[in-house]
């Protein structure tokens, strides 16, 4: 970090050379260690799951990628084209798996379903979908969430942030962006408005009130380099927006964690027996 | 005194020491080819470093016939400083650097400094060393330092002061950083940083030798380093892939530096230990 250019309320730029060779080789090596050559990820039309696409062909070449386009019946046929095009782009195998009948057949038996167990609905469909396809075609599932939507809590759980292997959950969304021009995704997907594709219109920024940019700033401050609440209150960020989005923050912890396990025994897992994922590799 | 030293950054296999072991045959045989005489490894370069609750499942009693001694009796007959789990005679672990020649450990070296912050938690697995000496060697009198141990700046002070002409640090050395306008990763620069600094202020060889891969997600970005006695970067491994950094050293250069600027002859030991002394004791009461 070349702390003289640091400027107090700015997220530094990313080095996207740099970030793409540890994300790279970080998909290749735990990947391989595992036993495994393919990996498989949803393809929404969006900028995260392009970037991570993206990294996977660099890493392992577009002939052990594929990418699966689970639209539903609502989703806007702009994402499914993107998704389409970036996939052409790429080279990459591509599935198709409509997730309508299994969503609907789930929620035709269930009344007054609102927008959020909905989204949690179709979010758990295709993590179905994706680890059915891991099973099949023996490739780990890639993870898309990135680390603004991870601290916020703004994904489902046993969902899209199921993954075996996420390389962008450590950048945030502003990040993404400039990683995604690095890598060269279209500029019609890097410049559409983020969104969860539930109904027409829907907005991530409009839904969560605020702009990424905003809160990656806020969250770059407070999380990486250790600003207090105070502290970034005082370098000019609204005291309510902090308030918010660090309640956000504490409230979707369990979301970053395993289930609790009640402690009984002298050595229980997840307490106490503690071994590392990559045991062994 | 010259000699060829190889800097052996590779990857290893979490708490697989036969695997390990293998490796280091291989690389140890590749450095002989190369005219090294010297091999040195990162740390815990026979376990892998991530190990938590492997820990005492991975380590090795240096009393015993084992890897250590395997390496040590090597056909080419190459000295090596290798990274493993120590179990002591009264069963403590120590992250360890084992300096091995002539069929023989010649020296331990017991990480001092075990870092228990941010994304490191040694202190839960290792118990911390207590000693700090040199290693007289065929080469000359060394010292051995592990990662952490490097950022305390009295660590290499007191090694050169007992008269080592190289330092030697082995390393496992997560990278991190990737914001700004450096072109090279946070930690690397900081470590660079470090290395010529170290190098300078005791007017000797620094060495660091760190490893690459992954663990858990984390990344070991190499970059090892060889430093002269005048803080000048002699050479550098490659970023984030394995490699083999032969460099020749050359304990005149030392002789020359030392010459020029004197800064260990007149380093003033019993004013700092007087000065030292104080502070500890004020400190102490100002708690």
């Amino acid at each position: 970090m070349d702390i003289s250019t640091d400027q107090v309320g700015v997220l530094p730029p990313l080095n996207s050379t740099l970030a793409t060779q540890i994300a790279t080789r970080f998909v290749r090596e735990e990947l391989h260690k595992a036993g495994f050559e393919n990996v498989v990820l949803g393809l929404s039309g969006g900028i995260d799951s392009s970037v991570v696409a993206a990294l996977a062909v660099r890493a392992l070449g577009p002939s052990h990628v594929t990418g699966v386009l689970m639209p539903y019946r609502t989703s806007s046929p702009d994402s499914l084209s993107d998704a389409h095009g970036l996939a052409d782009q790429l080279g990459i195998h591509r599935e198709v798996f409509d997730i309508s009948a299994i969503a609907d057949g789930f929620l035709s038996r269930k009344k007054d379903v609102n927008n959020t167990r909905k989204g949690n609905v179709l979010a758990r469909a295709r993590m179905i979908v994706l680890y059915d396809f891991s099973a099949q075609l023996h490739a780990l599932v890639l993870g898309t969430s990135n680390k603004t939507e991870i601290l916020l809590g703004y994904g489902t759980l046993f969902g899209d942030l199921a993954s075996a292997l996420n390389p962008v959950g450590d950048l945030y969304k502003t990040e993404i962006r400039q990683l995604a021009e690095f890598l060269d995704i279209p500029d019609g997907i890097i410049s559409k408005p983020p969104t969860a594709d539930l109904w027409a219109g829907q907005s991530d920024e409009k839904e969560l009130g605020f702009s990424y940019a905003e809160v990656d700033r806020l969250l770059y401050h407070r999380v990486d380099l250790g600003f207090s609440p105070e502290k970034v209150v005082e370098i000019g960020f609204d005291r309510k927006f902090v308030a918010r989005v660090l309640e956000l923050i504490r409230r979707n912890q369990f979301k970053r964690c395993g289930p609790l396990v009640c402690k009984l025994s002298p050595r229980t897992v997840t307490h106490d027996f503690l071994y590392p994922r990559d045991w062994g590799m | 005194m010259k000699f060829k030293i190889a800097l052996a950054q590779i990857n290893t296999k979490l708490g697989n020491l036969e695997a390990n072991t293998r490796r280091h045959d291989e690389i140890i045989a590749q450095a002989a080819g190369a005219g090294a005489s010297l091999v040195i490894f990162p740390e815990l370069s026979l376990s892998g470093y991530l190990l938590k609750d492997i820990t005492t499942d991975a380590a090795l009693d240096p009393a015993c016939a084992g890897p250590l001694k395997h390496l040590a009796a090597n056909e080419s007959q190459t000295a090596c400083a290798v990274g493993f789990v120590e179990q002591s005679q009264d069963f403590k672990f120590y992250n360890a650097l084992a300096y091995l020649d002539a069929g023989a450990i010649q020296h331990i070296h017991r990480k001092i400094y075990l870092p228990t912050y941010g994304m490191f938690d040694e202190k839960r697995f290792f118990a911390a060393g207590d000693t700090l000496r040199t290693a007289d060697t065929r080469f000359g009198r060394l010292g051995f330092l592990i990662c952490e141990d490097i950022w305390h700046f009295s660590t290499s002070y007191l090694l050169a002061h007992q008269g080592a002409l190289m330092i030697v640090a082995s390393l496992a050395g997560p990278g991190r950083g990737v914001r700004g306008s450096s072109e090279m990763l946070g930690s690397a620069t900081s470590w660079e940083l470090l290395a010529r600094t170290v190098a300078q202020f005791n007017t000797v060889f620094f060495v660091t030798v760190n490893r690459v891969g992954f663990e858990d997600g984390l990344n070991f970005f190499g970059g090892s380093l060889v430093v002269d006695p005048y803080g000048n970067l002699v050479a550098r491994g490659k970023a984030f892939d394995e490699d083999l950094v032969i460099v020749e050293i050359d304990f005149d250069l030392v002789r020359r530096a030392r010459a020029q600027v004197p800064l260990l002859r007149d380093e003033k030991l019993e004013l700092t230990l007087r000065e030292l002394e104080r502070v500890s004791r004020e400190k102490f009461l100002l708690d």
